[in-house]
């Protein structure tokens, strides 16, 4: 039994598309840039990506955003089909993590996830100096022939874990925060242990607003969506 | 006054009469079927060595023409390890592409080759006998070089080590509930049981040759013959042997393309999540194994002069074959169609427009090839045994069961759940080397390998002439067969 279910709630109400999560993701995880060669090529790389649809004909358009990311599915179609379990449950987080020095890329697991938020590392990464001198020393750098993924800030789970264990208490709502659940201006995501009764996911679960993303598929994600009214950037 | 039983001879043990009409049915007959026409064992033995040691300067172009084209093939694969998949037109949508296509394509065109050889022996249909080696050649190379394509596939190929089950300090071992782990392992098992199968029926004929050659070869020979003499004892060993291999094989056989299929049924990509791919694609692999098995039938005529071998006949029964498949791979195909139409998923539909729309060009082309050129032609007799006929529908079979591969793997991974992701894919050169180096890797070894082995198995087809025997049964002439016990 884990003791923790990491969950993210993400209110579609909220969100104004402005990308800030996707750029802290970029930061924290050292995920590399893709060139605009690369991203015509069908190859942009985020492990946070901002989904735009548009609604209506013009000139009554609506945008909505949606972001998608990691689902950390309960039942995840990813890890059965990895041959060399680089792609499985850690019993520890309850999450679903991608043992980058395990993948031989054999990419099974992209094209078996609905959601598509599984990146390959098509080349390795290059950093013009000086951004070399900007990554994150908590996250591995992946080589080329790898696939990646969200892991909901798995280092920042693990350190503040750690801290609490110095400090001779349990972890508490808000000591785990991803990078981008920090950044987001409007507070349209929340992150929380569901475990927790008194979490702040917990409180807001379950809601008439929720639902998850492709639940039909029976992948049971740990991410609930809140359905978000009416975004219009029109007038 | 009554005969005794020793003086009466039964009607169809009486000569042939001499009655001119009935010569000429004979003649026919004999003109017919090889079983019927037999040469003296040491004329059959002779005619395949001189063709086996003869290397034409057509031969040694051929060989530098493909050897040229293998090259390029082994230095795009140099390319990509140094500059990883990149270099390929595969994107974060389309992750599999044409390498997995050929995976598919170069299984399934040695399917056919072993399952002809070892169904007809388990038939007992003798016209089997001189294409058997032909066709399991076919088997051995097309499976070589399927089984390059996962190599070529994976993005650390330095690290693929780590599928396979090696015993290892961590206790770490594959995931046996991939589906890419037990498609591996049913490929390597057909792969063995193959080279088993070919090389038991292959003994007499190493015998044979090293019975005919002097120096070197001889001593190669003499090695690869393993010691056979040709004591009964020993060709009964054989034929049990080769009995119960071609009753194994055939499980195996169906074993090799359902796996394949089920790395695509057990994913939850729409288009490939469907019941129906397990047979859906033996049926595939059969029929483009078979117009595989027909091609090299041809070019081997064509080019070893083996008109006394291969005559109408087996084109006539490869022929009636091809168009059974045909027929199959139609009712599977639009079976799963239909399924798919009347379902009216979003998803589904999202595919079937897909189909009229960015990929219409490849998916008629595929129609085309699929049905329309093999079950327009082949129900006459006549193309069937015409040879360049033949050659040319085979080819298209050969495009459009390559083709109906492309769009499963790379065409349906062009759209997904989420329309956000869906991109579109264009292969790049690296794709195009190596599909076509791979084919010619194919082509070479096959081309290699008829100057080095028998490419006839002479002594099936002798034991076969020796069964077969004309006989008159009132005004017709049958052909019959004596069982060796």
């Amino acid at each position: 039994m884990a003791e923790h279910k990491w969950t993210m709630i993400v209110d579609l109400d909220k969100c104004t598309g402005c990308n800030a999560c996707v750029v802290a993701c970029h930061a924290e995880n050292n995920v590399p840039v893709a060139s605009e060669d690369e991203v015509k090529r069908g190859r942009g790389l985020h492990w946070m990506r901002i989904e735009r649809y548009w609604e209506g004909e013009y000139p009554d358009v609506k945008a909505r955003f949606m972001p998608v990311f990691c689902q950390q599915c309960g039942n995840a179609p990813c890890e059965p089909v990895c041959p060399v379990y680089a792609s499985y449950h850690s019993e520890q987080e309850n999450l679903n993590v991608q043992v980058y020095n395990r993948c031989i890329g054999t990419r099974y697991c992209g094209n078996n996830c609905p959601y598509r938020v599984r990146y390959f590392n098509y080349r390795t990464p290059e950093y013009d100096a000086p951004l070399e001198q900007q990554l994150n020393p908590d996250v591995s750098y992946r080589s080329a022939g790898v696939m990646e993924k969200c892991t909901f800030c798995i280092q920042r789970i693990r350190r503040a874990r750690e801290t609490a264990n110095a400090d001779n208490r349990e972890l508490q709502d808000g000591d785990v925060q991803p990078a981008c659940v920090q950044v987001c201006p409007s507070g349209a995501l929340v992150f929380g242990d569901k475990y927790d009764h008194e979490s702040r996911v917990t409180n807001m679960l379950p809601n008439e607003r929720q639902f998850k993303l492709l639940e039909h598929m029976g992948t049971e994600p740990a991410v609930y969506y809140l359905k978000g009214g009416e975004t219009d950037v029109g007038d | 006054m009554l005969e005794t039983n020793a003086e009466r001879v039964p009607f169809w043990e009486q000569p042939l009469p001499e009655d001119e009409k009935l010569a000429e049915q004979v003649e026919h007959e004999r003109q017919e079927h090889l079983m019927l026409d037999a040469l003296p064992p040491s004329e059959n033995n002779a005619l395949v060595l001189a063709r086996m040691q003869q290397t034409t300067r057509l031969f040694w172009v051929l060989v530098l023409g493909l050897g040229g084209i293998t090259l390029a093939f082994v230095v795009t694969w140099v390319i990509q390890m140094q500059y990883g998949i990149g270099i390929t037109g595969l994107n974060r949508s389309v992750m599999w592409g044409p390498y997995i296509a050929n995976l598919v394509y170069f299984v399934g065109i040695g399917h056919a080759g072993t399952f002809i050889s070892a169904a007809l022996r388990m038939m007992k249909l003798d016209f089997r006998r001189p294409i058997a080696r032909a066709a399991e050649i076919v088997t051995l190379f097309g499976l070589a070089t399927a089984g390059l394509f996962p190599f070529l596939h994976v993005g650390r190929l330095w690290k693929i080590f780590y599928m396979f089950p090696i015993p290892n300090q961590r206790g770490l071992w594959p995931n046996f509930r991939s589906a890419l782990f037990w498609d591996a392992t049913a490929i390597t098992t057909y792969l063995i049981g193959s080279t088993m199968f070919m090389f038991i029926a292959l003994l007499p004929d190493l015998a044979m040759a090293r019975d005919h050659t002097s120096g070197l070869h001889r001593r190669i020979y003499r090695t690869l013959a393993m010691g056979w003499r040709g004591t009964e004892h020993e060709w009964h060993n054989l034929e049990v042997i080769a009995n119960i291999l071609s009753f194994v094989i055939i499980p195996v056989m169906f074993s090799v393309h359902t796996g394949v299929s089920w790395n695509f049924a057990m994913a939850l990509q729409p288009g490939w999540h469907s019941t129906i791919f397990g047979p859906f694609f033996i049926v595939g692999a059969l029929f483009s194994g078979v117009a595989a098995v027909i091609i090299v039938m041809i070019i081997l005529r064509k080019m070893m002069g083996l008109g006394y071998f291969f005559r109408e006949e087996h084109f006539n029964a490869m022929g009636i074959f091809l168009m059974l498949m045909s027929m199959a791979w139609v009712y599977f195909y639009f079976t799963e169609w239909i399924v798919n139409w009347y379902g009216n998923l979003p998803m589904e539909k999202a595919l079937q427009s897909m189909l009229t729309g960015d990929l219409a060009p490849l998916f008629y082309l595929m129609l085309f090839s699929n049905i329309v050129v093999p079950l327009g032609t082949l129900w006459s007799r006549r193309v069937r045994t015409s040879l360049p006929a033949m050659l040319v529908i085979c080819i298209f079979i050969q495009i459009g069961m390559y083709l109906e591969r492309i769009i499963i793997v790379a065409g349906f991974l062009s759209r997904n759940e989420l329309p956000f992701n869906w991109v579109n894919y264009t292969p790049r050169w690296p794709e195009v080397v190596i599909t076509v180096g791979a084919l010619a890797f194919l082509a070479l070894m096959y081309t290699v390998f008829t100057r080095l082995v028998p490419i006839i198995p002479v002594w099936e087809v002798y034991e076969g002439q020796a069964m077969h025997t004309p006989r008159r049964f009132g005004r017709a002439i049958f052909s019959v067969r004596t069982e060796q016990h």
